[in-house]
């Protein structure tokens, strides 16, 4: 079979991308070893949208997935359960109030509604919230959160409706470049032709790149997460807590369309490798804090944990960008467990890229996230 | 006293129990301190616990075992299962409708480190099979922890109160389950190197291989050298309209009920399924004095033993085979039943339907392993064993011998130097686990003077009671395999003791006497009712095996063996032709004639699969024959699954419709099963005093 452009992986990244492709025409297929969409990481993610970022192309890139999420059903049909609850940041340390401080001008110039509310606004939006040494925190109330499952599955089935074509249980072993051009992939079933592949893989992206002798600075990395049961909405915003604790740094929760909270914790030093077993440290460590920040959940049950991997990157942003050895491969991974987030901004440039028809916000997107980059700094909130 | 209590039994004993005051609804009310909330609110006629908060439909007890959580209420605040939560003086019950409301309880609490324990053997279950292996264990002094999320050891067989089948050697046939229950706890008891926790619910088994419970309300890690899981069984579902109704329930959540809380939950049922769970429910429904309208069974014949539905037929109650329930109707809860008859594709036959008025349907279609524990700890590697039913699905007797086996073995892997496994184990176990072999209706002996049983057992099956009580070792069994039908060696040598009447657990030995008057001989015959119906002079139906009653006969003596004193020993003068067919006495006063006025067809389609989320097979179907092939998928697109149960309920439900959509079941990806398998409340894990 013969294609314009191959997507590896059918997850948070490829599944946009396909749909974003075959919506201008391009003959797409997209192959995924699980058994159908979503199967990978982005069935992990808890289903948190921010363009609450500090680096400019991350907040234009999720400004336009924010958009693109909150106006799915009405323009299409499908509920993908967005709710616009809003980010907030609530700050107990003088060092957090000054570091979130530094950030605003920047995320404000770039058109994000956030400020740093005082701490009875932040006992408004989280109810119950432990008010002792409560500074306040920042809030973006344009940001919320969508179902992962649902906007992936709304995703594949419009990209299915532009004539994309999908392979699931077959793994790619290899690309097949001629002559420093790619040809083309091999699964573990076939061989497929098409002169350009896209590398969304995630955290097997590294394993994919190998085969063309591509080095990926991805590491991929474990995070928990879990899930309640529901209970009557009482709280809208995803809550991010970003003090440090033994064994963790940040933790965030939210309460989604059901009543249910949704909640996951970075584990400190990172879990590296692919390892997806659930362990038994996860659940009290960021219990044990939860409880703490929003004393009321001590009375709210758990139903269910998981694990899921965030392919990371030195400078917790993106790879998006042409591969300079091998062409015609296109790497759209590293997502640092962004990936849901950012991807449906990043399938719009790539569709773009793939036409030549990028436009001025793309090129500050795409210096930012250049594979090439020098990976200095950090990102503030990655 | 409550008004839906039982207060008389003919087998169990009604103890006394403290009064406690408690509200449902604002509504003051009593229960006994300590029983499950659901069984008090059950003694008080309250079946409906709430309304869902999908469809506000109305919600109640559905599998009584803390696996489901359709039973759920507010207790003094807080949302819980009712049925494993106990009752205290003054808990203040309320209705869920729709979600619950998370109390404002703002303040910060202390956190304590989550403990962990060490053991040399867990064990997940102190029913049969985990009782039975703990014994083994304890016997060679290895530290052994049993957890069980009940307030008391025993599993289900607390819930029996029929006399046992099996091996009298093995496994304690002739006694009844729930005094079998007793004298395994003595035992372990007696050992001190096993420790119980009661009231300890198992919750997950996690990678870096600890397991992790909750005990009152406490977190607790454990780490075993090896684990045991023996966690029985749960009941399986069956997808039909009005299958959330509250009133459908499991044929083993009616024997909690009834049997283990003595509560009276229904005044008329009818039974769905015709394996031993749904026989013997029938039975212990009629000693519970609740009438039992029908059983109905879709194969051709039941699949329990012959025995179990001759004791039912006996005490008048009809078994449809060849039939399935096609709805359950009610607005609120069950008022009627309707089931009809099936064609031999399994598909219902138009104008077949009719109509009972019950207000309780109970679902005995078979039994699924826990395994759940099992599975988890296998892929982590972990040395995991597992027995009774979450091993295999067969008696309880078969679990006892089972957990035998796996204590010896973990004995073994433990270095510890037990010789080798007696080599007929394993042999025994597969006897103790066989279904019920061939029919054989042997001829009554054709002596007509003297006194000798009749053994009315014509199917085999693993038991043997009967040849260990006759004072003379007269009785025996087909070339003496335990699965072998019985007989009498010598019929002049019977003495007419009446033991081997009193000890067989499928009630089908008479005595027949013709030594008084030949003519109008004297028959014994066993009896498990009410003892008022039975006084000396009445004239009382008498049944042959089938059901049909051959005549009223004068009751001249009832007598009990101090070993069996729930069987009553009836004695009846009956005509010579009927004497050797005579075996039961009829019970029910009348038989409920059903309504044949079918009004409405429901579409099958809205029988709900997954009830946690009210997920109906209408919208399954429509995702499958959309291309969807991965559970994972499904479960994205429908929530099917995503409930507090964790799809233990839905997922053969599922399976089901797959198959009869006609997809391949090779090419059907099976959905991921995740930790927590219980739900554990936040504070409980973050170690909060």
């Amino acid at each position: 079979m013969t294609a314009d452009v191959i997507i590896a992986g059918a997850g948070s990244v490829g599944v946009p991308t396909a749909m974003a492709l075959g919506e201008i025409g391009v003959k797409t297929l997209v192959i995924d070893m699980n058994s159908s969409p979503g199967q990978g990481e982005n069935k992990h993610a808890i289903g948190g949208v921010r363009a609450t970022h500090s680096d400019p192309g991350k907040i234009l890139t999720c400004r336009r997935s924010l958009e693109i999420f909150s106006t799915w059903q009405d323009q299409q049909g499908d509920n993908i359960e967005w709710l616009k609850g809003g980010y907030a940041f609530p700050v107990y340390r003088k060092s957090d109030e000054k570091m979130l401080k530094v950030l605003l001008p920047i995320q404000k110039n770039h058109g994000l509604n956030i400020d740093f509310v005082r701490p009875e606004k932040m006992k408004e939006i989280i109810p119950g919230i432990n008010t002792k040494g409560l500074r306040g925190g920042t809030f973006a109330p344009d940001d919320g959160s969508i179902s992962p499952l649902l906007s992936v599955n709304a995703f594949y089935r419009k990209a299915l409706n532009y004539g994309v074509q999908f392979r699931f249980k077959e793994k790619i072993n290899k690309i097949l470049c001629k002559n420093g051009k790619v040809c083309g992939v091999e699964t573990d079933q076939s061989r497929y032709k098409a002169p350009v592949v896209i590398d969304a893989a995630g955290p097997f992206s590294p394993h994919l790149g190998k085969s063309v002798q591509v080095d990926l600075p991805v590491i991929p990395e474990s995070h928990e997460g879990a899930i309640t049961e529901p209970v009557q909405p009482f709280f809208q915003c995803m809550v991010v807590d970003i003090r440090p604790a033994p064994g963790s740094k940040n933790y965030y929760f939210y309460q989604n369309k059901h009543g249910q909270v949704v909640f996951c914790i970075t584990p400190d030093p990172p879990i590296l490798g692919t390892d997806k077993r659930e362990t038994s440290r996860f659940l009290p460590q960021v219990c044990a804090r939860m409880v703490n920040l929003l004393p009321r959940l001590k009375n709210l049950r758990v139903r269910r944990t998981w694990r899921g991997l965030y392919p990371m990157t030195p400078d917790g942003s993106p790879l998006v960008g042409w591969n300079r050895d091998v062409q015609g491969l296109l790497h759209a991974t590293g997502m640092c467990g962004q990936g849901l987030m950012l991807a449906p901004g990043i399938a719009e440039v790539i569709a773009r890229m793939i036409t030549g028809k990028t436009i001025a916000s793309d090129e500050i997107i795409l210096s930012e996230f250049s594979p090439y980059r020098k990976f200095k700094k950090e990102e503030a909130l990655k | 006293m409550n008004r839906y209590r039982i207060t008389k039994h003919p087998i169990l004993e009604i103890p006394e129990k403290n009064i406690v005051a408690f509200t449902w609804n604002g509504e003051k009310l009593t229960g006994c301190d300590g029983e499950m909330i659901s069984s008090a609110l059950f003694a008080n006629g309250i079946h409906i616990f709430g309304h869902h908060h999908k469809d506000n439909s109305p919600q109640g007890m559905f599998c009584a075992n803390g696996q489901c959580s359709q039973c759920l209420v507010i207790a003094d605040g807080l949302a819980v299962k009712s049925c494993m939560t106990p009752l205290r003086d003054g808990t203040v019950v309320q209705s869920v409708e729709g979600l619950p409301k998370l109390p404002e309880d703002d303040s910060i609490p202390q956190i304590n480190e989550v403990p962990v324990k060490d053991v040399e053997v867990l064990i997940i279950g102190g029913g049969p099979a985990g009782l039975t292996a703990a014994i083994e264990l304890g016997k060679l002094g290895v530290t052994t922890l049993i957890v069980d999320d009940k307030d008391r050891l025993g599993g289900k067989l607390v819930l029996q109160t029929h006399k046992f089948f099996g091996s009298v050697e093995d496994s304690y046939a002739g006694i009844r389950g729930f005094e079998i229950a007793k004298i395994l706890e003595e035992e372990v008891c007696k050992l001190d190197s096993v420790e119980v926790w009661l009231n300890t619910v198992a919750v997950a088994v996690f990678s870096d291989k600890i397991i992790g419970v909750v005990r009152n309300n406490q977190y607790r890690k454990i780490k075993s050298q090896k684990l045991l899981v023996a966690t029985g069984a749960r009941e399986k579902m069956l997808s039909f309209p009005g299958n959330t109704l509250p009133g459908v329930y499991g044929a083993g959540a009616f024997q909690t009920l009834v049997n283990r809380d003595l509560v009276k939950s229904s005044n008329r049922v009818l039974v769905v399924g015709g394996g031993n769970v749904g026989l013997i429910a029938g039975y212990h429904a009629i000693q519970a004095g609740i009438e039992v309208v029908a059983l109905v069974e879709a194969l051709p014949q039941v699949g329990g033993y012959k025995v179990h539905a001759d004791k039912l037929k006996r005490l008048g109650v009809p078994i449809f085979t060849r039939h399935t329930v096609t709805d359950a109707n009610g607005s609120d809860q069950v008022e009627s039943v309707t089931i009809a008859r099936l064609d031999k594709h399994w598909k219902v036959m138009p104008g077949t339907h009719k109509t009972f008025e019950v207000d309780t349907l109970l679902v005995a279609v078979g039994l699924a392993e826990v395994n759940e524990f099992y599975l988890k700890a296998k892929q982590w590697g972990m040395d995991v064993f597992c027995a009774g039913d979450s091993q295999e699905i067969a008696e309880a007797s078969a679990a006892m011998f089972t957990g035998k086996i796996k204590g010896f073995q973990i004995a073994q892997t433990l270095g510890i130097d037990v010789g080798p496994m007696p080599k007929e184990w394993d042999e025994k176990a597969t006897i103790l686990k066989s279904k019920a072999g061939r029919e054989d209706r042997k001829k009554p002996p054709l002596k007509e003077d003297g006194v000798f049983p009749v053994f009315h057992c014509y199917q085999e099956v693993p038991c043997n009671p009967c040849t260990s009580v006759c004072p003379i070792g007269a009785i025996r069994t087909e070339n003496d395999e335990i699965t072998g039908l019985p007989y009498m060696v010598d019929l002049e040598s019977c003495t007419g003791c009446a033991s081997c009447i009193a000890v067989c657990p499928g009630l089908c030995v008479s005595l027949v006497d013709y030594r008084e008057d030949p003519e109008h001989p004297l028959v014994t015959l066993p009896y498990e009712i009410w003892r008022e119906h039975v006084n000396i002079g009445q004239k009382v139906p008498v049944t042959d095996i089938d059901g049909a009653v051959l005549g009223y006969y004068p009751v001249e003596k009832v007598s009990t063996r101090k070993k069996y004193p729930g069987t009553l020993l009836v004695k009846v003068k009956v005509d010579k032709a009927v004497a050797k067919s005579v075996v039961g006495i009829w019970v029910q006063e009348r038989q409920v004639e059903p309504s044949t006025i079918y009004e409405k067809e429901i579409p099958p389609d809205d029988a709900v699969v997954c009830r946690c989320e009210r997920i109906t097979a209408g919208e399954i179907k429509a995702a499958i024959q959309q291309g969807v092939r991965d559970m994972n998928q499904l479960k994205a697109l429908t929530r099917a699954g995503m409930g507090a149960c964790g799809s233990k309920i839905c997922r053969p439900m599922i399976w089901r419709i797959f198959k009869e959509e006609g997809i391949p079941l090779t090419t059907v990806t099976d959905s991921v099963d995740r930790p927590l398998f219980v739900e554990v409340p936040i504070g409980v894990l973050a170690g909060v005093k």
